[in-house]
């Protein structure tokens, strides 16, 4: 394990390319969206716990996400203090993690699905209709970033190192995850969860605690979101956030640390540059849902790989015809 | 008095239009277990080739017929050409059926433009009936009608047909379907087509009710969505108590907690979850 592995060598690489966005990037829009690649791939790490190691596939989650944002900023709106309604929105969105866990766990598969959609649409109801306590299609809008340890963090650039350090966290957190025996039984869960009964695994424990971690890193994507913006609306917690986030997490590769993360980059800049050019945003993400599913269905990343690798030997082989190639 | 009893006459024309759009959801759902995310898509296109239809001077009859049809092709054609390539991943045929409903709402969006569309109801359908002193709109009756119609013909053909007879044996156990000869893949091109005729045809008769706009698809699918998991999956009768008390529901929630409206509408459903998983008329386990 010691010595410089090629893993290594580019997650060193990767660092100091990330801490270092702001000083190359310059301009501060720019920098914006590097922040937002990273807010998102925090949410899409979390979806990951139950998608990637749990096999349980949320459409829900932007109401979570959307929970969080919207507890922070009503709650500033109201004249509590940033450590308040931060803490605040984190014990919200745990409490509304555990009644979907509690509900959506009755079932697995096509049924977790089905009922974390409806559940998700109960949230994006709430936060649509219900005008006197959301604001309605208004949204809400808060006046001030939170300044931690007398930082202030109004500047894209230090927002974009806050959001950095927070999503660094983040990551270890999920690789420790993922190392652990915890990790290990969520997977057990995944695979094979009658064995895991009968070894002795309380599997809807399991299933249930990787809900409320997967809605504790939600809570602070979803923190992120309303700094960053400043604002938050129903559209957040609308069925196609919840589609956008899950795109990231299948179209980089589930149960992998490095696929969400790819995922969040590749749907956020693509968002950016599509709706730069062209107003159809939602007709090229259904396209690029369709296309991933039809051909990459194990994600960009391995899909990529897997088609790389198929068009080498293609191309070796033709370079190279018969002559002893084949034994 | 007559607020409630009109609210009461709403409720049931609009649980006659939930049960239309849903008989299909659910008989798609039983069969090839997977929810067909893009069922809201099929109504909204349905409404929008119909009120088109009716835009160039059709009669409303012929117009919700000839789009039931064209869904009819087009639900099959995505069965054949998109679905069946991923048989048995139920997981990547959900998503690609959620990818396909924000393609469609898209370019309904672009062909249609964001205004909303209500044609009126047919000619003969638009008076009011009078009885006992009260004033109901003839239309809404109609729908009524149309439904338990469509609810009776539906029933008779799962329950008494040689076809329905291979439909239910396809939702019950399709491995054992097809070790008796039936072709199940052929069922599910079958009943996906006419699923999708069926939330065509709910489409346009909706929309002198609802009318036709942008983000109507996202309106409506949740509520085959609570339908379907109220009633129990592949239970045409399921699917038919359920679309009357969402009804009910839906436009009592609405007028009197209009805030609310929508969280209401889910709180059956969190119910039957809790106490009865499988849904009000469901088979046990699943």
């Amino acid at each position: 394990m010691s010595g410089v592995s090629a893993p290594r060598v580019a997650f060193g690489v990767a660092l100091f390319g990330l801490t270092t966005v702001p000083l190359w990037v310059g301009n501060s829009y720019y920098i914006d969206v590097a922040s937002q690649i990273l807010l998102f791939a925090v949410f899409a790490l979390a979806l990951n716990v139950l998608v990637g190691y749990g096999g349980l596939v949320s459409l829900g989650h932007a109401g979570l996400f959307a929970v969080s944002g919207y507890t922070a900023g009503l709650m500033l709106q109201a004249g509590f203090g940033h450590a308040a309604a931060d803490v605040g929105a984190v014990l919200m969105t745990l409490l509304t993690a555990a009644v979907f866990a509690v509900l959506a766990l009755r079932s697995t598969g096509i049924g977790f699905l089905m009922i974390t959609l409806a559940l998700g649409q109960i949230l994006w109801g709430i936060a649509y209709r219900w005008a006197d306590l959301t604001n309605g299609d208004n949204g809400v809008s808060i006046s001030t970033r939170p300044a931690p340890f007398g930082i202030s963090l109004a500047g894209a650039s230090s927002f974009y190192y806050a959001t950095l350090v927070v999503f660094l966290l983040a990551l270890i957190t999920m690789t420790a995850f993922a190392r652990s025996p915890f990790g290990a039984s969520l997977r057990g869960t995944r695979d094979q969860a009658r064995r895991m009964t009968a070894l002795g695994y309380n599997v809807w424990l399991i299933r249930f605690l990787a809900f409320l971690f997967s809605g504790f890193w939600c809570s602070i994507a979803g923190l992120l979101y309303i700094y960053n913006k400043q604002f938050i609306s129903p559209q957040v917690s609308a069925l196609q956030a919840s589609a956008e986030v899950l795109l990231m997490v299948i179209s980089g590769g589930t149960a992998t640390l490095m696929g969400p993360i790819a995922g969040a980059a590749i749907v956020v800049v693509m968002k950016y540059v599509v709706s730069a050019y062209v107003v159809r945003w939602s007709l090229v993400l259904g396209v690029i849902f369709v296309a991933i599913i039809s051909f990459m269905p194990e994600g960009l990343v391995p899909g990529s790989v897997r088609i790389w690798g198929f068009a080498r030997r293609r191309w070796r082989a033709r370079r190279k015809p018969a002559p002893g190639a084949t034994p | 008095m007559t607020l409630w009893l009109t609210l009461a006459v709403n409720s049931i024309a609009f649980g006659g239009l939930l049960f239309l759009l849903s008989a299909g959801f659910s008989l798609i759902f039983g069969l090839m277990r997977i929810p067909n995310l893009m069922h809201g898509s099929f109504f909204m296109l349905g409404a929008y080739f119909g009120v088109t239809l009716l835009a160039v001077g059709a009669n409303f009859w012929v117009a919700a017929v000839a789009s039931a049809i064209a869904m009819a092709i087009i639900g099959g054609g995505v069965e054949r050409l998109l679905l069946r390539r991923l048989a048995g991943q139920e997981l990547a045929q959900v998503l690609l059926t959620l990818g396909l409903s924000f393609i469609v709402s898209d370019l309904c969006l672009m062909i249609w433009t964001g205004d909303p569309w209500q044609p009126l109801a047919p000619t003969e359908l638009r008076g009011i009936v009078r009885a006992g002193g009260m004033i109901f709109p003839l239309y809404r009756l109609a729908v009524v009608v149309i439904a338990v119609i469509v609810a009776v013909a539906l029933w008779l053909m799962v329950d008494w047909t040689r076809l329905g007879a291979m439909i239910r044996a396809g939702v019950d156990d399709p491995p054992i379907a097809r070790v008796v000869g039936i072709r199940v893949s052929q069922l599910f091109t079958l009943v996906f087509a006419l699923g999708a005729a069926l939330a065509a045809f709910a489409g346009v008769v909706g929309a002198p009710i609802l009318s036709v706009y942008p983000g109507l698809d996202a309106d409506m699918l949740p509520l085959a969505l609570i339908v379907v998991i109220l009633g129990g999956t592949g239970s045409l009768l399921g699917a038919l108590v359920g679309s009357f008390l969402i009804g009910f529901l839906y436009n009592f929630g609405q007028a009197r907690f209009p805030d609310l409206a929508y969280v209401i509408l889910f709180l059956p459903m969190v119910l039957v979850l809790v106490l009865r998983p499988q849904g009000l008329f469901g088979k046990g386990g699943a």
